[in-house]
């Protein structure tokens, strides 16, 4: 952390955007995170993403839990609706405001503790609901704020600082999210923000449940040897299936590439991702193929990472719900109280 | 790239932009955090050491700093800039070295004391201007006996005689020059040196030239000669005012010229009875010599600058002057793409005046140096200097200021005077000129503990403050009125915390970078990158921010973990540290490069005779 707000001045040349901001417009105050943070670069990539998908920051919620993670977004998106809930509950309070709002990008934020062990029932619902929604874990295998004990996440016999081996076996996250429906599954590194950047800015344009666990290290207690969450095991063990390009909708695809490994998918508003594989043999639609391979690399200490599961059809809660299109918010007394009359057709049509 | 060698002495001084753009690299970001902190004498005595004359030049200097300072490219990405759509302007850095001369109170205890033992060598100086005063200063302490001549009564030379009194009172000269010639120099005052050959025959170990460029350029079109009772030259009638020997001018002048003299002719002549006075000038307005902030007073006196104009004839009647014919002139590019001005045809410009000062340039001179002594001069009459040591060709005569390379301005005449002083040490000790003592350097970190720098890096958005004026109804009525008033402190202060601090450097090591990103994401303004090494032109293209500027260099680290390269673009760093704060291992600091350029007396057997860097001796001493 710093004592020194970040200056406002930026450089001359700084780029705007389609909609007239800069970067520097879309983000926070300054973090109070320890310094080299992997949370930071995180929120880093987050400032990006939305600053190149021109998005105003007015029509985007971020939503949190309790954790180091958990206060992260009050260091990006400035401008932008935030909730700060109670331990674990962030997602029934996204969950509601999705309801209610329609209209709203929704960022979930949170973390290895946070999600994967006070926070894992609600987890699991608001995937199982398909709430449209990106839901980032920012995930560094230990509880920073309590001072690095082992969380949920950490891998069997990784050691913490003071040298403990863990004993427990640890959830994994985007297997989780596969086995309960996410229809966007992928993991990213903080210390890789080319790959990572494309990868939200691609969740935030899918439609439905978009899942990221982005291994975060925590350097202040678990960036240590030992470690299978730290910058140099990461770096070192990091199998990443492939690299993607995003285009929103109204873009073309300006970009050349050589031949061969590349694969295009279409998501639901007519936003492009251009797959570069790295592995040829990793198939993303699949996602019996891809939890068999997440397996197999996790039993090796292999880090996954890419877009590992996407199916760009998927709809959404309010598909199921049948919900009307405009948001409940702003119905108006006449639509939500219809009278009489089409409280007895109601009771008449379940007769 | 191969990564960058911080370690020559170059690199950082380069960063240091003004600096690196004084001719005697005054450590301005130095003195600048002395004055945020109250300490005016220390600010002073650092001014002192490197220019001589701090609180003359806070009033006169041709401020080269200013167009290099960082500031100047920053701002322009500053929200307060961006309301206001303001142009980005510079650190006040010259009026910030008078504010150290108005509030540093009683500082002779921190002068060089008379030595109490010669070294047996005489040393000759002609002219007391900045030059010889430099050359003297820095050798008395040594042991030197200097000896200055000099055709006026009081020193000074051109600071005396050529600045008007309302922009440089002889009070502020007085206290600066005496500084000097208190420390034991024999000054020959009314005594001009009318023959070399005589002057060398008195047996001097060594003779400086430092006589300036004293002959305003004349201009020869019709009428002059029959009009010339009311036709001036410009430094002859400063110096003429200056001495009280004129002391009024027609109502209405025309001053042909757009250099500084010019601007100072016709402000001058506006405290002199002139009421329509009139600035003509051949080239266009941006082109004109004189720096803008003097062209910016003279038109705020109520004086119209007029371009492209060339004087083609005086016309007089019976004997006086009844004014001035012009020809309008445009600005053409000729087959080989240089500019040219061509007439346009239109009629003469007939400006009707009562008295015309000429300033279009100055000469040197040299009629009292025989051409058999040995010391060559060029096609253009101009003596044979060595850029580096300021030597003649005869070995014991050396030169400097505006008699070397023709005029130029007071802090280069001192710069010349500091290599002068040490090329004339090395001469009389028998050494070679080319032995040139190194500089002082000294990197230090500037950590106190955990979010602590000894330097104040928040960054101010504050835009540059304007030193504030004497009423010019009341500056225009007396002529030895100074016109600026100085910064009070409270502006001062003010003022002196928009100094980005550039001489505290972002020090990186790439063995202790864990490459986590925290300082690429905290940079206010994008400079840093890590990615893979290129050449420069391709790596210049590649950063967080395109860095155009080839003048400002990429700071480039050698290959860390991942065998990438950390790259930083100095052009438009803050040096607000963040970098280092965010940084998890200290991969990052920031250290205080402290750039003292070497004087005579560092000579080998000097005061700082041992290899380690210190902080200035004034500093040092209090």
């Amino acid at each position: 952390m710093t004592y020194l707000a970040k200056p406002k001045i930026h450089h001359p040349d700084l780029p705007k955007n389609a909609l007239g901001f800069t970067r520097r417009d879309y983000e926070g105050a300054i973090s109070t995170l320890c310094a080299g943070c992997g949370h930071d670069s995180i929120s880093a990539a987050i400032i990006q993403s939305f600053f190149e998908l021109d998005i105003a920051p007015h029509r985007v919620a971020k939503l949190s839990g309790i954790g180091c993670s958990s206060k992260t977004p009050t260091y990006f998106l400035g401008n932008s609706h935030g909730f700060n809930s109670v331990h674990g509950r962030m997602p029934s309070v996204l969950t509601g405001a999705a309801l209610a709002n329609r209209d709203l990008i929704y960022l979930g934020v949170s973390g290895d503790g946070d999600s994967a062990s006070i926070g894992l029932g609600q987890f699991a619902h608001i995937l199982r609901r398909g709430v449209n929604m990106v839901y980032i874990v920012e995930n560094n295998g230990v509880y920073g704020l309590t001072k690095g004990q082992f969380s949920a996440t950490a891998d069997k016999g990784s050691k913490s600082k003071r040298g403990q081996v863990n004993s427990d076996e640890p959830i994994d996250l985007v297997l989780l999210a596969l086995a309960l429906g996410a229809t966007f599954v992928a993991r990213g590194f903080s210390g890789d923000k080319t790959q990572l950047v494309p990868l939200i800015k691609a969740a935030v344009a899918h439609r439905g449940a978009a899942f990221i666990d982005i291994i975060s290290p925590c350097v202040a207690f678990n960036n240590h040897p030992g470690s299978t969450k730290s910058y140099d095991y990461v770096r070192e063990h990091n199998d990443a299936v492939n690299r993607l390009d995003f285009w929103p909708s109204r873009e073309p695809i300006t970009a050349e590439y050589p031949p061969g490994g590349v694969r295009d998918v279409e998501l639901f508003d007519g936003g492009r991702i251009r797959l570069h594989k790295l592995d040829d043999d990793y198939d993303p639609s699949n996602k019996v193929g891809a939890m068999t391979y997440l397996e197999s690399r996790r039993a090796q200490g292999e880090v996954v990472t890419g877009l590992l599961y996407v199916h760009p059809d998927s709809g959404d809660m309010h598909d199921a719900l049948e919900t009307v299109d405009t948001p409940l918010n702003a119905l108006s007394d006449a639509d939500l109280v219809p009278g009489n009359a089409a409280l007895a057709a109601l009771n008449a049509s379940l007769r | 790239m191969n990564p960058t060698d911080i370690a020559h002495p170059d690199y950082f001084h380069k960063v240091v932009d003004c600096q690196w753009a004084c001719p005697a690299h005054t450590p301005v970001p130095e003195y600048i955090r002395l004055i945020a902190a109250g300490r005016y004498g220390d600010a002073y005595m650092v001014n002192w050491e490197s220019n001589v004359f701090p609180g003359i030049l806070g009033r006169t200097c041709d401020r080269p700093c200013e167009p290099a300072c960082r500031r100047g490219r920053v701002e322009e990405g500053s929200p307060e800039h961006r309301k206001a759509s303001a142009k980005p302007e510079p650190v006040a850095i010259c009026r910030l070295k008078r504010v150290a001369a108005d509030y540093k109170g009683d500082i002779r205890g921190r002068l060089p004391k008379p030595p109490t033992a010669r070294n047996g060598k005489r040393i000759a100086l002609v002219g007391a201007g900045p030059a010889s005063l430099t050359v003297a200063r820095d050798l008395v302490p040594l042991g030197y006996e200097c000896v200055i001549f000099d055709g006026d009564r009081q020193g000074g030379g051109m600071m005396r005689t050529q600045i008007p009194k309302f922009r440089l009172p002889d009070s502020v000269i007085d206290e600066e020059v005496g500084y000097i010639l208190d420390q034991g120099i024999e000054f020959r005052g009314g005594t001009r040196v009318d023959s070399m050959r005589a002057l060398l025959e008195q047996k001097f170990d060594a003779v400086f030239v430092g006589s300036g460029a004293p002959r305003g350029r004349d201009i020869a079109i019709p009428g002059r000669n029959e009009a010339r009772k009311n036709i001036h030259i410009g430094i002859d009638w400063l110096s003429s005012v200056s001495f009280g020997h004129v002391t009024s001018i027609g109502k209405r002048v025309v001053v042909m010229g757009g250099g500084n003299t010019a601007m100072d002719c016709c402000r001058s002549s506006r405290r002199l009875g002139g009421e329509q006075v009139d600035v003509i000038v051949r080239s266009g307005f941006d082109e004109m010599k004189a720096s803008p902030w003097e062209k910016e007073d003279a038109m705020h006196e109520g004086i119209p600058i007029h371009n492209y104009l060339v004087p083609k004839a005086f016309t007089h009647d019976n004997g006086k002057l009844t004014g001035v014919t012009f020809e309008k002139v445009a600005p053409q590019k000729d087959k080989n793409g240089r500019r040219q001005l061509v007439p346009t045809g239109e009629p003469v410009v007939h400006f009707p005046c009562d008295d015309v000062l000429v300033a279009i340039g100055q000469e040197n001179a040299f009629p009292w140096i025989e051409r058999d002594l040995g010391i060559a001069f060029d096609a253009h009459d101009m003596p044979v200097v060595d850029k580096a040591t300021m030597a003649s060709t005869r070995p014991d005569v050396f030169f400097g200021g505006d008699a070397a390379f023709g005029p130029k301005n007071i802090i280069w005449a001192v710069a010349h005077g500091h290599d002068a002083a040490i090329s004339i040490d090395l001469y009389c000790h028998g050494e070679s000129l080319a032995k040139r003592p190194p500089a002082h350097v000294n990197l230090l970190s500037q950590k106190m503990g955990i979010h602590e720098w000894s330097y104040d890096n928040a960054i101010h958005g504050d835009k540059r403050y304007r030193v504030p004026l004497k009423d010019k109804v009341i500056a225009l009525k007396d002529i030895r009125a100074e016109v600026e008033l100085g910064f009070d402190l409270r502006t001062a202060y003010a003022e002196a915390q928009r100094c980005l601090n550039c001489d505290v450097q972002t020090v990186f090591s790439d063995k202790l970078c864990i490459e986590c990103d925290a300082c690429v994401d905290i940079c206010p303004m994008d400079c840093i990158t890590f990615t893979v090494n290129g050449a420069e032109p391709d790596l210049r293209t590649r950063l967080m921010a395109p860095a155009p500027d080839l003048e400002q260099a990429l700071y480039v680290s050698a290959p860390v973990k991942t065998g990438r390269v950390m790259v930083k673009d100095e052009d438009v760093c803050l040096h607000c540290g963040l970098c280092a704060e965010r940084c998890p291992t200290g991969a990052w600091d920031m250290q205080k490069f402290l750039f003292e350029p070497a004087h005579a007396d560092d000579r080998c057997h000097g005061k700082h005779a041992s290899a380690v860097p210190v902080e200035f001796a004034g500093l040092a001493a209090e």
